[in-house]
Order: C-alpha cells, then sequence, then structure tokens
C-alpha cells in the first residue's frame, strides 16, 4: 500500500521537478514540446491507473505513515496519507481530469514560448492537490492547501509579461492567504482545545481520525467550536471562492483556459469543499456555522449567476457560473448534505471542465481569426499598431461593412465578435451544448441529478422545521432558472446564429487538433452519465436500486462511510419528492427555452441582451457591474485611510494589484507611509524612541 | 554613609548622560554622553558591590572600563572617517538613509 | 585543585577554537596581507567549532563556577551563530572582491564577534552576559563600516555606535539593578538571593532595562530605528551576518535569561505581558514599513525585524514549547536570511555601499542567473512561512505556543501581519521572475560569472530549509527539550 500511495503522489512531483530544471538549465531542452507534455501526461496518467485499482479494489479505509513531519512537546504531526472512499473518489477527479487537461493543455499550449514552464506547474499542482485530497491529518492537509494556491497563483500568472495577469495572479495569491490564515488559526485553536483537555495524555498530530472521534467532538461544543467552524469556513471561502472572498476567481481566468478549467473549476476550488466534507462530523455540531455556510452559499450562488447573465467574454461567463455553482455546493453543505455537495464537486468537475476546456477550444480559434484578420490588415495589428501595409484604407473598408459590435479592440474572448461556430467546430459545439444542457439541469444529464438533490436537500431541511431551509431553497430555484438562461445565452452567442467577427467571408475559424477534442468528447459523455452515481432517493426506489454516491460516501447497513449527514425526523412523501423532481426539470426546460426561444440570442445575437436587461430591470445595472463589490472593497476600507496619506503612497508603483487587495494594500501602504514619517534618519529622533521604549517598557513591567 | 546616596547621584548622572544624548549635536559630545553614562552605571555597580560586600560587581566595573576604552577606540576611529568625508560633526546633518 | 580549570576549558572549547583562529588569522594578516587562504583558515576554524559544539548538543554542562552554560541550549544556539558565520565567510569572498574590499582584517573580526556571540548566548551570569553583548558589538561596529571612503558606510557604523553604545547603558544599567536586587551575577542563583533581600522593585526594574537592550539587539519596535539605516549601509554580506547571527545569539542569551534567571511568575506575569505587546507591534511596523519599501536591501531590513517579532511572540508565550520554538526559528532564519542576503549581494550592480539596490534592477534576473532566482524563490517562501520549508514550521511552533500560553490575540496579530509580508516577498520574486529584463538599468544587466562557492552555499541553504521544513523532527524535539522543567532544574 505504501508503495503505491507514492506512485500517486511521487509522479508528478518527480516530474515537475525533471521538466523544470531541464527547461531552466538547458534551454534547447525546451523546443521538445511532445516529450515535456508527453511525460508530464504520464506523471497524471500513472497515479489515475493505480488510483482505479484501488477504488474499484476498495475494501476498508487505510492510512499510510510515512515519518514523522512535527515532533514538539505533545504535538506530533506525520506525514500519512488516508485511503477512504472520500479521499480516493477525489484522487479520481483530479487525476482522470488532470489526466485528460493535460492532453488537452499539448494541443493549447502548442507553440507557445513558456510551453516547458507550463507543464511543471501543472504537474506540481496536481501533486499539491493529491496531498491535499490524501492528507490523513489538518497540517498535511493544509501543505497540500499552500501548495495549490502558489500553483494557481503561477498559472494564473503565467503569461506574465501583460500587467494585469501578473495582477490578477497577486490578488488570487492574497485573497487566498486570507483564507489560508483563517484555516491555519483554526488549527491552532483545534490543538489547543484537544490537548488542554482534562486526562489528555500522549500526543495529538491534528489527523481526522483522532479529530472525528466521538470523545474529541465532545470536547468543542460551545462557542469555541463555532469560532474554529467559522474559521474553517472563512478559509474555505478563500479557496472555494465564496462571498466575500470571491473576487479573485473571475480575474483569475488571466490563466491559460486549461488552467481553468482544471484549477479553477475542476479541482483547486472545490477543496474548500472537500475540508468541509471531511470535517463534517465536527461541523454539523455547530448549527449555526451551518447556517451561516448556507446562507453565503446560497447568496453567493445567486450573485454570482446574475453576473453571469451580463458578461461578455465567455471565460466571465464560466468564471461566474464556477462561482454561483460553488455556492450551491456550499448551500448543499449548509443543509447537512454534504455527500450531495460532493457529488455536485463531480459532476461539476465534468461538464464545467468540458465547458472551459470548449471555450478554450473557440478562444484558441478566435486567436487564429485574429491574427488572420490582422495579416489581412482588417483590423490593427496589435503587434507595433500602423506596421502592415494595407492597414488604413482595407480597415476603414471593412469595418464599415461589418464594424466589431462594440468598441474596442478586438478580443478574442468576446462572444459578441463569435456566432456560428457549430458549422466550424462541430465537435466543440456539440460538446458544449451537451455541458450546458447538463449544468443548466435538463435530465437525464448529471447536473440534474446533483442539483435536484442539492434542492432536494434544501427542501427536506426546510420541511423538517428549518424555516431557512426553505430560503435557500427558493434561492437556489430562482439560480436554477437564471444558470438555464446564463447557459444557453453563452452556447447560443458562441455557436450559433450568423457570424459576426469582421471579415467572417474569408477568415474561418476550424476545429481544434485531435489532442484537444478527445478530452472534450470523454468529458461530455462524463457529463452525460455522471449523474447516475447519485440517483435521487425516489428514482432510486422506483428502479430498485439506491443511490450510489450515498451509499460510497455516508454508509448503507453495515458500511460506515467517512462523511457524516444531518438526520432529519420528518421527511416529505414521495409524491412531494417526485413534484420537486418535475419542478427542477420544468425550471430548466424554461430557462433553456427562454433563453432559445423567448430572447431569442441564437438569431439575435447580442442585440438579445436588451430583453434581458428589461427583465431584470433595476437589477441589470449592479448585476453588470458585478455588484460592485471590487468597488465596495475599495470604498469601505480604502478612502477613509488613503485619503490622509496620499503623500506617504506617491512614490510607490500603483496597481500591483487592483480592486479589493489594492485596497488593502493601499490603506496599508498609507500606514506605512506615515510610520516612514518617524525614521527621519537623524540619530537623536531613534534615541528618543529609544527613550520613549524605556518608558513603555518599564511602565508595561512596573505598573500593568 | 548609606547605599542611598551613591544609588541617587549615579541615576542623576545617568540621566544626565540620557539628556546629553538626546539634546547635543555634536557626535564626540554624544558619545562622551554615553560615556557618563557607563560611568553612572560603575557607581552604582561599586556602591551594591561594596554593600553587599561581594566582589562580582568590582570585577563587572574593571570589564565596563576596558570595554569603553575599546568603544572609544573603535567610535573615534568611525568619527574621523565620518569627517573625512563629510566634513561634519553635527549628527543632524548626517541622514542619507531614512524612510 | 585546578583540576576544574582543564575540564572547563574542554567546555567552552568551541569558543576557544574560534578565538584562537581568529588571533591566527590577524598573525596571518600581519606577514601576508590580504592571503587568500586566510578566507580558508577562516572557514575551517568555524566548522571546527561546529563540529565541537554539536558533540555537546545533547550534554549540558555549567563551566567556570556557573559563569558559562555549555553544550545542550547554548551548543544549539553556537551552531545557529557558528552556520551563519560560516555563510557569510563563503560569501563575502567574491564580493568583498568585487568592492575591492577583501582586507583580511575582515574574516579577524567575523570570527572575534562570532566569539562574542558565542559568549553570549552561552552566558551563565551577567559578567559573561555584559562581555559576550560587547565583544560582538563593538566588532560590527567596525564591520559596518568597512567600506570607510563611502558616506554610507560611514553613517551607517556612526549611527550603530551611538545607538548601539546608548542601548548598552541601559542595559548595564539593568545588570547593575540586578546584581543590587539579589546580589549575585549568577542567573543560577538569582531567585534564591531575591528572596534575602526581597528589593522586589528594584528588580523588577533591573528587569525591564536588561529586556531594552536585548529589545535593542533583537531591533524590536520601538528600539528597531537604526536597523535598516545599518543594514542599508553595511557591506550585504555582512548584513546577512549581522541580522541572523548577532539576533540568534541575543535570543539564545534572551531564552535563557528568562527560563533560568527569572523567577516563574514574573515570566508568566509582567514579562509575558510587556514581550507580546513588544510583539505585537513589532510584526505590524514591520511588516508595514517593509511595504512601503522600493530598495531591496532596506526591505529585507524591515523583514528582519518582523522576523524578531514572530520570535518574541514565542517568548512571550514563557513556554518550554515557546522557548524551542524560538530556537527552531533562529535556526531556520539565520539559514533563510543568510541566503537572501546572499543572493541580493550577488545581484547588486553598483559598488555604492547601500546607495541603490533598487526592485526594478532586479528585473529579469532569475532568467539570467537560474541559480539566484530560484534559490531566492526558497528564501523569500520560506520567509513568508510557505509549507513545507523551514520558515512554516518556526512560524507555526511560535504561534502555536502562543495560542497554547493563552495568547490567541497575539497569533492572529501575528498571522495577519504574515499575510501582508506576503504581499513585499512576493513582488521581489514577480520582480525577478515576471519583469521583462529591459526593465533594468543598464548597468545591472551585466553579465556576470557566479562563483562556485556562492552557488553551493546558496544551494545548500535552500535544501537546509526544505529539509527542515519536510522534516525538522529531531531538531525541534531537541530545542524543545532544553527547556523542560527537569532539564532546567537539572541546568542550574
Amino acid at each position: 500500500m505504501e508503495t503505491l500511495v507514492r506512485l500517486i503522489l511521487l509522479p508528478p512531483l518527480l516530474v515537475a521537478a525533471f521538466n523544470g530544471m531541464m527547461g531552466l538549465f538547458m534551454p534547447s531542452w525546451r523546443k521538445n514540446e511532445w516529450l515535456i507534455g508527453g511525460l508530464a501526461l504520464a506523471a497524471v496518467a500513472l497515479p489515475f491507473a493505480v488510483t482505479c485499482s484501488l477504488f474499484f479494489g476498495f475494501e476498508e479505509a487505510e492510512t499510510v505513515r510515512y515519518f514523522t513531519w512535527l515532533a514538539a512537546g505533545d504535538l506530533s504531526v506525520d506525514f500519512a496519507y488516508q485511503l477512504d472512499e472520500l479521499s480516493l473518489l477525489m484522487t479520481m477527479i483530479v487525476t482522470g481530469v488532470g489526466s485528460l487537461i493535460h492532453l488537452y493543455s499539448i494541443g493549447y499550449m502548442h507553440g507557445d514560448d513558456g510551453f516547458w514552464r507550463f507543464f511543471p506547474y501543472l504537474n506540481l499542482f496536481i501533486f499539491a492537490m493529491l496531498n491535499l485530497v490524501l492528507a490523513a491529518n489538518l497540517p498535511v492537509l493544509f501543505l497540500g492547501w499552500e501548495g495549490v494556491g502558489l500553483c494557481s497563483y503561477l498559472l494564473i500568472g503565467f503569461w506574465y509579461t501583460e500587467l494585469k495577469n501578473s495582477e490578477a495572479a497577486n490578488k488570487a495569491f492574497i485573497v487566498n492567504r486570507i483564507g489560508d490564515f483563517a484555516f491555519l488559526l483554526a488549527m491552532f485553536m483545534i490543538f489547543k482545545t484537544v490537548t488542554d483537555a482534562p486526562g489528555f495524555t500522549g500526543t495529538f498530530g491534528l489527523d481526522f481520525a483522532t479529530l472525528l472521534a466521538p470523545e474529541t467532538l465532545a470536547l468543542f461544543e460551545g462557542s469555541t467550536g463555532l469560532w474554529i467552524a467559522l474559521l474553517l469556513f472563512i478559509g474555505a471561502t478563500g479557496k472555494s471562492a465564496q462571498i466575500p472572498l470571491f473576487v479573485w476567481l473571475p480575474d483569475a481566468m488571466a490563466g491559460p483556459t486549461p488552467v481553468s478549467a482544471l484549477i479553477h473549476a475542476a479541482t483547486m476550488v472545490t477543496s474548500g469543499l472537500y475540508l468541509l466534507a471531511r470535517l463534517s462530523a465536527f461541523v454539523l455540531l455547530q448549527p449555526t456555522a451551518m447556517a451561516v455556510i448556507a446562507i453565503v452559499g446560497a447568496l453567493t450562488a445567486i450573485m454570482a449567476a446574475t453576473v453571469a447573465i451580463t458578461q461578455n467574454d465567455i471565460k466571465k461567463v464560466l468564471a461566474y457560473s464556477t462561482v454561483s455553482q460553488l455556492g450551491y455546493m456550499f448551500l448543499a453543505a449548509g443543509v447537512g448534505a454534504f455527500f450531495v455537495a460532493i457529488f455536485h464537486v463531480m459532476t461539476h468537475a465534468f461538464f464545467k471542465a468540458c465547458l472551459f476546456l470548449g471555450s478554450g477550444s473557440v478562444i484558441h480559434s478566435m486567436h487564429h481569426v485574429e491574427h488572420e484578420l490582422e495579416h489581412k490588415g482588417l483590423i490593427p495589428s496589435h503587434h507595433g499598431g500602423h506596421g502592415t501595409p494595407h492597414d488604413s484604407e482595407a480597415t476603414q473598408n471593412t469595418l464599415r461593412h461589418n464594424p466589431l459590435p462594440y468598441d474596442g479592440p478586438f478580443d478574442a474572448q468576446d462572444m459578441r465578435t463569435m456566432g456560428g461556430l457549430r458549422k466550424y467546430m462541430p465537435s466543440t459545439a456539440i460538446t458544449f451544448l451537451i455541458s450546458t444542457l447538463a449544468i443548466a439541469g435538463i435530465p437525464p444529464l448529471s447536473g440534474f441529478f446533483s442539483k435536484d438533490e442539492i434542492l432536494y436537500k434544501a427542501f427536506e431541511y426546510g420541511y423538517d422545521g428549518h424555516a431557512l431551509g426553505y430560503v435557500v431553497w427558493i434561492i437556489g430555484l430562482v439560480t436554477a432558472v437564471l444558470t438555464a438562461i446564463y447557459m444557453t445565452r453563452a452556447y447560443l452567442l458562441t455557436f450559433e446564429g450568423k457570424p459576426r467577427w469582421p471579415g467572417f467571408m474569408d477568415v474561418k475559424p476550424h476545429e481544434s487538433p485531435w489532442t484537444m477534442t478527445v478530452p472534450l468528447w470523454v468529458l461530455a459523455g462524463l457529463a452525460v452519465i455522471g449523474g447516475f452515481f447519485g440517483l435521487a432517493p425516489v428514482v432510486a426506489e422506483a428502479l430498485g436500486t439506491h443511490s450510489w454516491i450515498h451509499e460510497w460516501l455516508v454508509g448503507h447497513g453495515d458500511h460506515v462511510g467517512p462523511v457524516a449527514e444531518l438526520g432529519h425526523e420528518v421527511v416529505p412523501s414521495h409524491a412531494v419528492e417526485w413534484g420537486l423532481l418535475g419542478l427542477g426539470a420544468l425550471l430548466a426546460l424554461i430557462g433553456v427555452g427562454a433563453a432559445w426561444f423567448g430572447f431569442r440570442f441564437g438569431e439575435r445575437g447580442p442585440e438579445a441582451d436588451r430583453s434581458v436587461r428589461k427583465l431584470m430591470g433595476v437589477f441589470y445595472g449592479p448585476a453588470s457591474k458585478k455588484w460592485g463589490w471590487d468597488e465596495a472593497y475599495d470604498a469601505a476600507v480604502v478612502k477613509p485611510i488613503v485619503e490622509g496619506s496620499r503623500k506617504g503612497l506617491a512614490p510607490f508603483d500603483k496597481g500591483i494589484v487592483d480592486g479589493a487587495v489594492t485596497g488593502l494594500a493601499r490603506s496599508v501602504r498609507g500606514l506605512a507611509g506615515v510610520l516612514r514619517g518617524a525614521q527621519t534618519g537623524v540619530v537623536q529622533t531613534y534615541a528618543a524612541a529609544v527613550v520613549l521604549g524605556v518608558v513603555i517598557v518599564v511602565a508595561l513591567m512596573l505598573f500593568v | 554613609m548609606d547605599l542611598t546616596w551613591y544609588l541617587a547621584l549615579s541615576a542623576v548622572l545617568f540621566s544626565i548622560g540620557v539628556l546629553g544624548v538626546l539634546l547635543r549635536r555634536n557626535a564626540i559630545i554624544v558619545f562622551l554622553s554615553i560615556e557618563l553614562m557607563l560611568n553612572a552605571v560603575n557607581l552604582s555597580l561599586v556602591g551594591f558591590s561594596q554593600g553587599f560586600g561581594d566582589v562580582h560587581g568590582q570585577i563587572l566595573v574593571f570589564f565596563v572600563m576596558s570595554v569603553a576604552a575599546a568603544e572609544a577606540a573603535v567610535g573615534l576611529a568611525i568619527v574621523i572617517a565620518m569627517f573625512r568625508n563629510t566634513l561634519t560633526l553635527n549628527i543632524d546633518e548626517i541622514n542619507l538613509f531614512r524612510g | 585543585m585546578y583540576d576544574f580549570l582543564l575540564a572547563d576549558t574542554a567546555r567552552v572549547l568551541p569558543i576557544l577554537v574560534v578565538a584562537a583562529v581568529g588571533i591566527a588569522v590577524i598573525l596571518l594578516d600581519a606577514f601576508r596581507n590580504d592571503s587568500p587562504s586566510i578566507p580558508w583558515l577562516a572557514g575551517a576554524g568555524l566548522v571546527a567549532a561546529f563540529v565541537l559544539e554539536g558533540f555537546k548538543l545533547y550534554d549540558p554542562q555549567v563551566a567556570f563556577f556557573g559563569q558559562v552554560y555549555s553544550g545542550g541550549a547554548a551548543a544549539f544556539a553556537n551552531m545557529v551563530v557558528l552556520l551563519g558565520a560560516l555563510g557569510s565567510v563563503v560569501l563575502s569572498v567574491p564580493y568583498l572582491k568585487r568592492i575591492g574590499h577583501n582586507y583580511g582584517e575582515v574574516h579577524a573580526l567575523i570570527l572575534f564577534a562570532t566569539v562574542g556571540m558565542m559568549t553570549l548566548a552561552s552566558a551563565g551570569s551577567l559578567i559573561t552576559l555584559f562581555v559576550g553583548l560587547e565583544t560582538m558589538s563593538v566588532c560590527l561596529y567596525v564591520l559596518t563600516g568597512l567600506v570607510r571612503e563611502e558616506k554610507g558606510a560611514n553613517e551607517s557604523a556612526l549611527k550603530y555606535f551611538l545607538l548601539g553604545a546608548f542601548s548598552t547603558g541601559f542595559f548595564l544599567y539593568g545588570i547593575a539593578l540586578l546584581y543590587g536586587a539579589t546580589g549575585t551575577m549568577l542567573f543560577s542563583e538569582m531567585v534564591e538571593g531575591l528572596a534575602v533581600t526581597e528589593r522586589t522593585g528594584i528588580f523588577v526594574g533591573g528587569v525591564a532595562l536588561l529586556l531594552i537592550g536585548f529589545l535593542f539587539k533583537v531591533s524590536a519596535v520601538p528600539f528597531h530605528m537604526w536597523t535598516p539605516d545599518v543594514y542599508q549601509g553595511a557591506p550585504t554580506t555582512l548584513t546577512g551576518f549581522m541580522s541572523t547571527a548577532s539576533k540568534a545569539a541575543a535570543f539564545a542569551a534572551l531564552v535563557v535569561v528568562l527560563a533560568r534567571a527569572l523567577p516563574v511568575d514574573l515570566v508568566a506575569g509582567e514579562v509575558q505581558i510587556t514581550l507580546s505587546v513588544v510583539a505585537a507591534v513589532t510584526m505590524v511596523v514591520g511588516n508595514v514599513i517593509a511595504l512601503a519599501q522600493t530598495n531591496v536591501k532596506r526591505m529585507l531590513a524591515y523583514s528582519s525585524i518582523a522576523h524578531a517579532g514572530y520570535i518574541l511572540a514565542g517568548l512571550a508565550a514563557g513556554t518550554g514549547e515557546g522557548y524551542g520554538g524560538a530556537l527552531f526559528y533562529l535556526l531556520a532564519y539565520t539559514v533563510m536570511n543568510v541566503g537572501a542576503f546572499g543572493v541580493l549581494a550577488a545581484l547588486e550592480w553598483d559598488k555604492e555601499q547601500g546607495a541603490i539596490q533598487d526592485i526594478e534592477s532586479l528585473a529579469g534576473s532569475g532568467y539570467r542567473q537560474p541559480i539566484l532566482g530560484v534559490t531566492m524563490g526558497v528564501f523569500l517562501f520560506a520567509l513568508t512561512g510557505f509549507p513545507p520549508l523551514a520558515g512554516f514550521i518556526g512560524k507555526y511552533l511560535v504561534f502555536a505556543a502562543a495560542v497554547d500560553a493563552g495568547l490567541t490575540w497575539l497569533a492572529v496579530v501575528g498571522v495577519l501581519a504574515s499575510v501582508v509580508s506576503a504581499y513585499y516577498y512576493l513582488r521581489i520574486l514577480v520582480v525577478m521572475w515576471m519583469k521583462p529584463e529591459t526593465d533594468a538599468p543598464e548597468a545591472a544587466r551585466q553579465p556576470f560569472a557566479l562563483a562556485t562557492s556562492t552557488t553551493v552555499v546558496l544551494s545548500l541553504c535552500a535544501l537546509l530549509l526544505l529539509i527542515l521544513g519536510v522534516m525538522p523532527g529531531g531538531v525541534i524535539e531537541a530545542a524543545q527539550s532544553y527547556f523542560d522543567a527537569g532539564a532546567i532544574v537539572a541546568g542550574r
């Protein structure tokens, strides 16, 4: 077993180190794209194969312990990994989707100057993520948690020559660290509570087995437990992009699209949920924290969904969609259905990765279109501006006949320049459509089952006498309709209707290479069948079977799984369940139908946004401004302090990070400016400070 | 004589030294003020030593004196190097580094 | 009758070795001026002392009637000091050659400063404490002003000297008061002495003034103001030496005073309050001002202030875990800071001391010098406290100790302050790896060959941080075992 776990963990690390070192010190190595990419792919495919064998031959949970990492007093942390139902499922997702995305990246990154850097980062990410999901204790989980944050940082800022990309990377890193340190504090408090308990002897390593044992859990009643649960949740909001720390995720789309698919949709952003699911027995003891989680999840879901409707950048739509779906998952966790949250993590990994990769395929070919157009002089080249010979005249003419549908330069990610791509890239279009229908919740695709189960659990929670359950249920229903609308809109604007880029008669996009379409098809297939792993209870009963995921994660009969769930005293009748199932399907159909036949995004293109605007009324404006979160951070934290200390600010480079982080950074820098003023450079000021310090210390020692 | 008188004198001298450091502008005078602080403490040490009839305080005084001598040597060298470059001993004007 | 002399001499042998090699270096320099073999000799002496200390790691002893502790915690601290000194000596050789100040005396002074630091860290009485502290300080004043033609170096040296001597005044006054209150210079007899005289007021005042001396040496706020100015003007590799070894020694001595000389109720009471307040302010102020720096050397100076704050948080806990965690932190901090200043020294491009180490001049240097880029990445992530590097373990230990001692608020402040620190550490990396080379001034872009010795030291430092981060087991246990209740009584 130890060898097998090594075989899962080490290949990505070793190959990352090998590819990185070779590329760094031997520039000639960088050209071997197939070798670099192939090695990197093998380093993820091998762990996937090993995980499969463990998964299908699973009998009982095991812990593999390598050596002691931290031993200090009564703290003793091992490098230990845990193979149980939950970690194996997550490992399957990480390595499986990871392999597909590695394959895809070989095609997507072809010809990029940073090809050699890309794969070590990606492998390193897989290694860190595996640490996160396989860890048998909190510190090792935290190691992976920080590691994925680092890789996310490196990959968001991958094309660092553009300032906005490195800004986005910094923002992600720093926002995440706020969450990380809440997590760290939670660990300190857990440790203190356990070791301070009367009768505690020996050592404690923050391992899940001890922590989740009933006698340990009994220590966490009362406010300490609540604080710990909330701190853990804050940690989770950072990594999993929930209110109020979600602001980094939309900006993170600056990274290459495979990264968005792997890290910012399928795996890393779900680690917050994994943490909650792993500690579900702990979190369940804190009803207040659960309520907070449910509310934050629901609000995030609907807030992000409204923003997604208003976006024109295809990746931004998907980014806000991810935030919204993550909100769904937290909603599920908040009503005590952690296994459903993980179920949605799984189905979401399939269809959202497929959508992102599909958008990557589109962007890839639209970049191609952009180059063609620049080459023909139909749009001004952004490399140097006025270099091309037939610049002015031809450009003017074409643009007059077929202007860009918005002000500003050509943008390969803007859906307003797309349209009608289905004809040129059929594979991408069909897989994108399948995933769109899946996320919208059209039965019997995977999204239908997982989303419906979330909504059902929320309803059940309400039915059991918690009014909050109904509230989040209704928010969830509205969000479901919105989801169907914005995703159908994205599909229609991109693939249906007439082409809208300038010169579309001459310049045709084309389908991506097989390395990119094969992963799309596989993921689309999974998006179709993924739902059957978690059939709704009534459906399962009607078919004479049961929900596999419930049995696997929570347990069934003798088998007890690693995930706890909230029990209910009163449960709705079967008729109600069937009704809710039908309601879910109906809402999805309404959403898709509204976008397709109501607003007619296909024929009308971006024009149809006017109808949406009319329908959403006063909400449209704020939503299209992303509800002003970035600005709010600025105004609430920054303004009061910055105004007073502008002097200290001026000399320093502005805008390494924008929005929220700039806000915080600026206010801190304002403070820095004031403090620096005291550093006059004159010895006697310093001596005076020493004397002041003497007075303070003596006062503290003698009189406090 | 009572030990308190020695201690009081020592404290007064020490305070004068501190004030000298804070108020005087000439680097050498500042250094002399620091020497005054050290010697004020020496007085206390000798006083205590006498009071306890214990020799350790006196021993430390010798160490302090030799350290002060070493400091004087190094300090004056630094001051001379400084003066060669800047032609000033006014510590207000020596503020290349700040912020 | 004098049998003890031989045994006691053996117990302080590492210090004597370093001192003897220092004298040998001076003599060698007198006959063969600036001979290239001097650094080798100095390095060999330091290695020998390091190995000798290694044998004493689990063998705490008392020498010279309690004036000196040997082995155990003292050996641990001395090894940290020697590690810092060794790294600095090796890194200094090519650096000093480049700035044209490769005098033999430099190495002698480093060795004598090391002797002072080791004495300080092994001190068992107030007298030894004072002598060690001053031996170290006087040597460092000279090293700071090494480049005597530069105004900047002069200014640094003068500021360091005046303020250092000023703080010594308070330190010495503290010693006098402690002596007056207890009638003894020995740490091990203080508590009993105090019980006899019952001069509690004088005692607490003495402790306050003694603390001030220590807080100045470790550059805690508000006694920190000399630090950036001195670090900026000193030769860069020697800044690395000063910021690590001297801090390690001063902290180790402070730990010994707290653990062995002071009554337990005072440590858990007034001292804890004082140290936690100072620690909190230090962490916040150090990190916040560092944010606003554009000179990398100065930024690292403020960062070293912040790190003193983290270590103080461990000391404020006042428990064996806190002290042990602080010792481990010192080890990690020494390795990462020597490394970071070493990288900076290699990348420094103009001869002028302290004038221009602007962050922009590092643009694109990661690709130009991958070794420097990668190792600097390791050092900066370690300084940020990123797992699994040693810096993370250190932070974890000190903050966990603080929480355990009921100082949760202090851990919260520390954790938030280190969130801030990520911002400026990261900025250096962003510039090194993500800015085009053309952003750097022409002069900074001259290609240069990295000395093999530099490559080796930096790689070893990076490797050590990784090893200490992944497998710190024995080191932490050793560091914390020194301050178990039993061990302290036995050490008396």
